[in-house]
């Protein structure tokens, strides 16, 4: 039924004009998991090249967590300064500005997935000849690291707080941050896929990232709350990232035992104290997990 | 598929481009696409006509793989849409409707990223970066941030992009719309050239009937069917008439006299006698040589493929667009029909 066109090759049999140079052609080849692994290194590549064009989202995002050390720790000092046996109360919440500030880049981050579904781009990369779990995972490590460039610039605020430099402490927060970064872009990634609209996306971090952010301790100590918030906060994930990040910069300080038993009482349940190591183990099984949930819903959308 | 070692060029190309047999694409009770069936052959341009909801967009959606036919199938480059979606990827290029561009990327980033996703060889993403963006006029203004290009060249750019990978089947879905008579020019001269270097096939929608006539040829779909396929120049001929146009001193005369030598039957519409026949070109050498009145001027106009979309479907496509109310009452008396 089709009509066969003059063979298309008639034209390329001739000598190309002078002027035009000979056609480039590239063959795409068959997946591999080196194509694969390209291109989870282009997606976090953009998202490290986008980050660094927007400047005012690298101020924006720190306007809240520094709102939160500064201006809500001295002002409350006055307050609480019976309750902290003397130590800063600036010091104290340090910790988890330092996990919240990761929590705020990283939904950003996954926030763009929203972006690029408004403005088209995600097609682009749905149908490209890869894995949608290849642009998931590219998503999520290029949060991480985005927000782990955040932390960095809140870790360089430690002077500030009376919280010394030593090398130990800077690289496991960082580890512990890049950790959180990775599971909270997960998070978010994993909700942004069924989202079309920002101002949706916008409620649902309100709706969800506040209470997690205010729920998780890192602005009280997680000991002696009324029954529901302690149910509340022992669900939070946030929790057991703030938790560890506090004992490690405590570590480095020279606190009395008093201080320390008030201000650092670790994570119950019930009587049994959660150790570092299994915090951080839930805070990495819920990040994989909840990254497995957004390959399987970004793998079903047609 | 096989290749020679020496030989870094595309797979090569056994077949139709694109074959497809009674393709069906239900959503719920709605029947976008009703079984629709037809070949493109290599190389062709192929033009996918039909107002805004025939099913058009369904259809491409199909054969680039991001929509799962009903029932029925098709391949694209020898693959299968749905078993071999992957090997489909790999072998076409899209240009969407909507702008899919990275705003805050400049151009060539946007094209390296494209090329990174399709695992194009590192060696030869810049010079084929180069070819690309020449062709579209972009190449100059490589490193700026797309966010400030216009409509226009973000076409372009998409067009090149979609390029980067050297498909074998270009998908166009209204690659012109909403552009500049300008720009819209300079764009199907960037389809016709690439066509003869590339030796691509290109797919493509469009409603501007002015723009499907540099197609080889049309496949006129309508309420989720494709009701003509062929050449332009065919479609037009099936249409029947050509309109002649023709001055005279005389009016009244040469009325009676079409009437009497050639049997015609002519009007007078502001201010020249009009009528209707086949072949226009072939019957104006006749009329000058046996004509008894002195003709002024003669033109002949040929049927548009407005007039051919009118003939096949009773409306023409404006007006199969602005009146959804058409489409939305034959949609119920379908259901109803099926109770």
């Amino acid at each position: 039924m089709s009509t066969v066109r003059p063979s298309p090759t008639s034209t390329s049999d001739g000598p190309p004009p002078a002027s035009r140079a000979p056609v480039v052609r590239v063959r795409v080849p068959q997946r591999t998991l080196g194509s694969e692994l390209r291109a989870i290194k282009i997606v976090w590549r953009r998202e490290i090249i986008r980050y660094f064009a927007d400047r005012l989202r690298i101020l924006t995002t720190l306007v809240q967590p520094l709102l939160f050390l500064f201006v809500l720790g001295s002002g409350l000092q006055q307050l609480s300064s019976a309750g902290t046996h003397g130590v800063d109360l600036k010091t104290f919440i340090y910790p988890g500005i330092l996990a919240i500030s990761v929590l705020f880049t990283a939904m950003f981050s996954a926030a763009s997935i929203v972006w690029d579904r408004e403005f088209g781009f995600l097609r682009e990369m749905m149908v490209a000849p890869v894995r949608r779990s290849s642009i998931v995972i590219g998503k999520c490590i290029g949060g991480a690291t985005v927000a782990g460039v955040q932390g960095v610039i809140v870790l360089c605020l430690a002077g500030l707080v009376h919280v010394p430099y030593d090398p130990l402490m800077i690289l496991e927060i960082l580890g512990l941050q890049l950790l959180l970064a990775f599971s909270v872009t997960a998070f978010g990634v994993m909700l942004a896929v069924r989202i079309n609209q920002m101002q949706s996306f916008m409620g649902i971090m309100q709706m969800v990232v506040t209470p997690m952010f205010f729920i998780s301790g890192a602005l009280f100590p997680a000991s002696g709350l009324p029954a529901w918030l302690t149910v509340l906060n022992r669900i939070d994930p946030l929790t057991y990232a703030v938790d560890p990040m506090r004992r490690i910069v405590f570590d480095h300080l020279n606190l009395n035992p008093l201080a320390r038993a008030a201000l650092d009482p670790g994570v119950h349940w019930w009587s049994f104290r959660v150790p570092t190591l299994l915090e951080t183990a839930v805070v990495l099984v819920l990040g994989l997990g909840m990254l497995g949930v957004a390959i399987w819903e970004f793998s079903a959308t047609e | 598929m096989s290749l020679t070692a020496d030989s870094p060029a595309q797979e090569p190309i056994t077949g139709p481009a694109i074959a497809v047999t009674d393709l069906v694409k239900t959503y719920g009770e709605v029947r976008a696409v009703r079984g629709v069936s037809f070949e493109v052959a290599a190389g062709e341009v192929f033009g996918f006509l039909g107002p805004n909801g025939a099913g058009k967009s369904t259809t491409i959606n199909m054969l680039c793989t991001l929509a799962k036919p009903t029932s029925g199938r098709a391949s694209v480059a020898g693959h299968d849409v749905v078993r071999e979606r992957d090997d489909v990827r790999r072998n076409i290029g899209l240009v969407f409707q909507d702008p899919t561009l990275d705003g805050y990327l400049t151009a060539a980033q946007n094209l390296r990223l494209h090329a990174e996703l399709y695992g194009v060889q590192s060696d030869l993403v810049r010079p084929r970066m180069e070819q690309v963006m020449e062709m579209v006029g972009l190449w100059e203004r490589r490193d700026g941030v797309v966010g400030t290009f216009s409509g226009g060249m973000r076409r372009r750019l998409e067009i090149a992009r979609g390029l980067m990978h050297s498909p074998r089947v270009l998908f166009l879905d209204e690659p012109t719309i909403g552009l500049d008579p300008q720009t819209r020019r300079s764009i199907w001269s960037y389809i016709r050239e690439l066509q003869e270097r590339e030796e691509i096939t290109i797919f493509m929608t469009t409603h501007y009937m002015d723009e499907a006539e540099w197609c080889d040829r049309i496949a006129i779909m309508d309420h989720g069917e494709i009701v003509a396929l062929d050449p332009p120049e065919t479609l037009k001929a099936a249409v029947g008439t050509d309109r002649i146009t023709i001055h005279t001193d005389d009016d009244d005369t040469a009325i009676a006299a079409l009437a009497e030598q050639f049997g015609i039957e002519a009007h007078v519409s502001e201010g020249a006698i009009v009528f209707g026949i086949p072949s226009g070109e072939q019957f104006v050498p006749r009329l000058f040589a046996e004509f008894r009145v002195p003709i002024r001027s003669v033109a002949i106009s040929r049927p548009t493929l407005d007039d051919v979309f009118m003939s096949y479907t009773g409306t023409t496509i404006r007006d199969a667009e602005e009146d959804p109310a058409r489409h939305r009452s034959r949609v119920m008396m379908q259901m109803m029909n099926r109770r």
